[in-house]
């Protein structure tokens, strides 16, 4: 499908329409929210939860609160949340960026030796089933809570896919290209260099937008046991106490936290796009 | 051994691959320079692995290939051959010019010979102007071309391609010959060619292999006399059509002799 559409050229319409197609969706979302928060007050649901102002707040209680002081004669609920939200976002990017660095260095010494794979994946594997939460104070207590520990806790759940898919791309190369190069007598770094991380490019860039939005995660929940108030961690924890006084205000942040993931993964797709040359059939 | 060093001299080599299969069986040919030699058979019959054994992509089980008179492993080393696949294995992240480009980025050229070299190579296989574009937006016959390109781009003395017209169809596969004789006596470069077709092997070659199958071993060497350049008109000389019914009748008689009565 997307191969036909590349090759047709782009009419004025196709804009139009994937502009419609961004405006569509999100209209499709708030119209579910509010006619079930509708339908639920309406006529008194009570499974699978009561439906009020305090579970389902308005989307508009959710907006308006974005432009309210956050708290007595405070700067507005927007102002904290993209601070908070930009602090995090650092913790993030060098986390997104110490776990993709360790993740590619991990599956590249990985592909050099099958013995090796076989001694080490399945704790490698291991090293993802254990909880974050059970990992993140850990981390905090060997390297002092800071932003810095935050990171390493981002890096804890980036690494992972980029040494499957790492691991994955470099065997992707086809083998005739390496005997293309062997007829070169090319190094094996010149044919690491040169084909296979070429080949394993789209491989990565399928890690990366896993990785983009897990490093938010990882970011906002190793805020917490780290105890920084400067980041979108602390803003969930302080405005979840004040939930059922003030739900909007959670809600709120939670939106901010979503675009946080989504703007990480569409830096991602861009860049994809900016490196990564293939014939239209083999991008995903 | 002769005065001159052949360009590919084969002695005795033999090829049993893990699991017992025996590709090739004593395998003697000698190549000289500026020949242009078709390997012909069945499938099975070794011809893509004795193309491999005299590239040192395969180490053969018993006795060994020179290369310009070396080792194979040392005529590897100083890129003695260039080779082109069935399919063009051009790289998808590169343009065309830099797919020519890349033997030459190995071998350590500056940027300026490099771009000069390809400019070159792209008017020898006629895709001027298709520099910047990449592999996908070629056809499979302009893909082949900067395949052969790429073989030719560091001036090998010796050319090694494995049915690299096989995947195409016949108008096409018959231009390329054309394109491919041209290209060969403009390089001056000797050629083994890997090929299905007994049509093919004849119209290019200036001797045909006939090997036959289970073990793979060379069953009739047959010269081709035809005179030189090969035109379209060669294909309609009665010459012609009796030297594909010998490589024909060679090749029956190679499987012939294996199969049980």
């Amino acid at each position: 499908m997307a191969a036909i559409a590349l090759q047709q050229p782009r009419r004025a319409g196709s804009l139009l329409r994937r502009v419609a197609l961004y405006l569509v969706v999100p209209a499709f979302l708030v119209l579910l929210y509010s006619t079930y928060r509708w339908l639920g007050i309406h006529f008194h649901w009570t499974h699978p939860f009561v439906v009020d102002d305090i579970t389902m707040p308005s989307l508009r209680s959710i907006v308006s609160a974005l432009f309210e002081p956050s708290r007595v004669n405070g700067p507005l609920l927007i102002t904290v949340l993209l601070k908070a939200a930009l602090f995090t976002a650092k913790e993030a990017v060098i986390g997104f960026a110490l776990g993709a660095s360790v993740g590619f260095v991990l599956g590249a010494l990985l592909f050099q030796s099958k013995l090796l794979q076989r001694g080490f994946m399945p704790y490698i594997v291991a090293s993802q089933t254990v909880p974050i939460l059970a990992v993140a104070p850990m981390v905090v207590v060997w390297m002092k809570s800071g932003w810095q520990s935050v990171a390493v806790i981002a890096a804890y759940l980036t690494f992972f896919p980029v040494t499957i898919n790492t691991l994955r791309g470099l065997q992707s190369a086809d083998p005739r290209a390496i005997e293309l190069m062997r007829s070169y007598a090319a190094s094996p770094w010149t044919v690491l260099w040169k084909v296979r991380v070429p080949a394993a490019l789209p491989f990565l860039f399928a890690a990366f937008k896993i990785s983009a939005t897990a490093c938010v995660v990882g970011a906002i929940i190793g805020e917490l046991p780290s105890s920084i108030q400067d980041g979108l961690g602390g803003a969930i924890l302080n405005y979840a106490q004040y939930y059922s006084i003030e739900p909007a205000d959670l809600w709120a942040t939670n939106l901010i936290a979503a675009l946080l993931g989504i703007t990480f993964f569409l830096v991602v797709v861009v860049v994809e796009r900016l490196v990564v040359r293939r014939a239209p059939e083999h991008v995903a | 051994m002769s005065t001159e060093a052949a360009a590919v001299s084969i002695r005795g080599v033999s090829k049993t691959f893990e699991g017992g299969t025996t590709a090739l069986q004593g395998i003697d040919l000698e190549i000289v320079p500026g020949e242009f030699v078709s390997l012909i058979g069945p499938s099975g019959c070794g011809k893509s692995t004795l193309l491999r054994v005299i590239g040192d992509l395969i180490a053969p089980t018993a006795g060994d290939a020179l290369v310009n008179g070396k080792p194979s492993q040392q005529a590897r080393r100083d890129r003695d051959y260039g080779i082109v696949f069935q399919d063009a294995v051009l790289f998808d992240w590169r343009t065309v010019a830099k797919n020519i480009a890349l033997p030459l980025e190995l071998a350590g050229w500056s940027r300026e010979r490099r771009r000069e070299r390809v400019a070159q190579m792209l008017e020898l296989v006629e895709l001027k102007g298709f520099e910047d574009h990449h592999p996908w937006q070629l056809s499979g016959g302009m893909q082949q071309r900067v395949s052969i390109a790429r073989a030719l781009a560091f001036d090998p003395t010796l050319l090694l391609m494995d049915e690299p017209f096989g995947a195409l169809d016949e108008m096409t596969r018959e231009r390329l010959n054309m394109e491919l004789l041209r290209i060969w006596e403009a390089a001056g470069s000797t050629v083994v060619f890997v090929t299905h077709s007994i049509a093919e092997a004849v119209f290019l070659s200036t001797r045909v292999v006939v090997m036959s199958p289970r073990p793979g071993r060379i069953s009739e060497l047959v010269a081709i006399d035809l005179g030189q350049p090969r035109t379209a008109e060669t294909r309609e000389e009665p010459h012609f059509f009796e030297l594909v019914t010998q490589v024909r009748d060679a090749l029956h008689a190679g499987r012939g002799a294996k199969e049980p009565a």
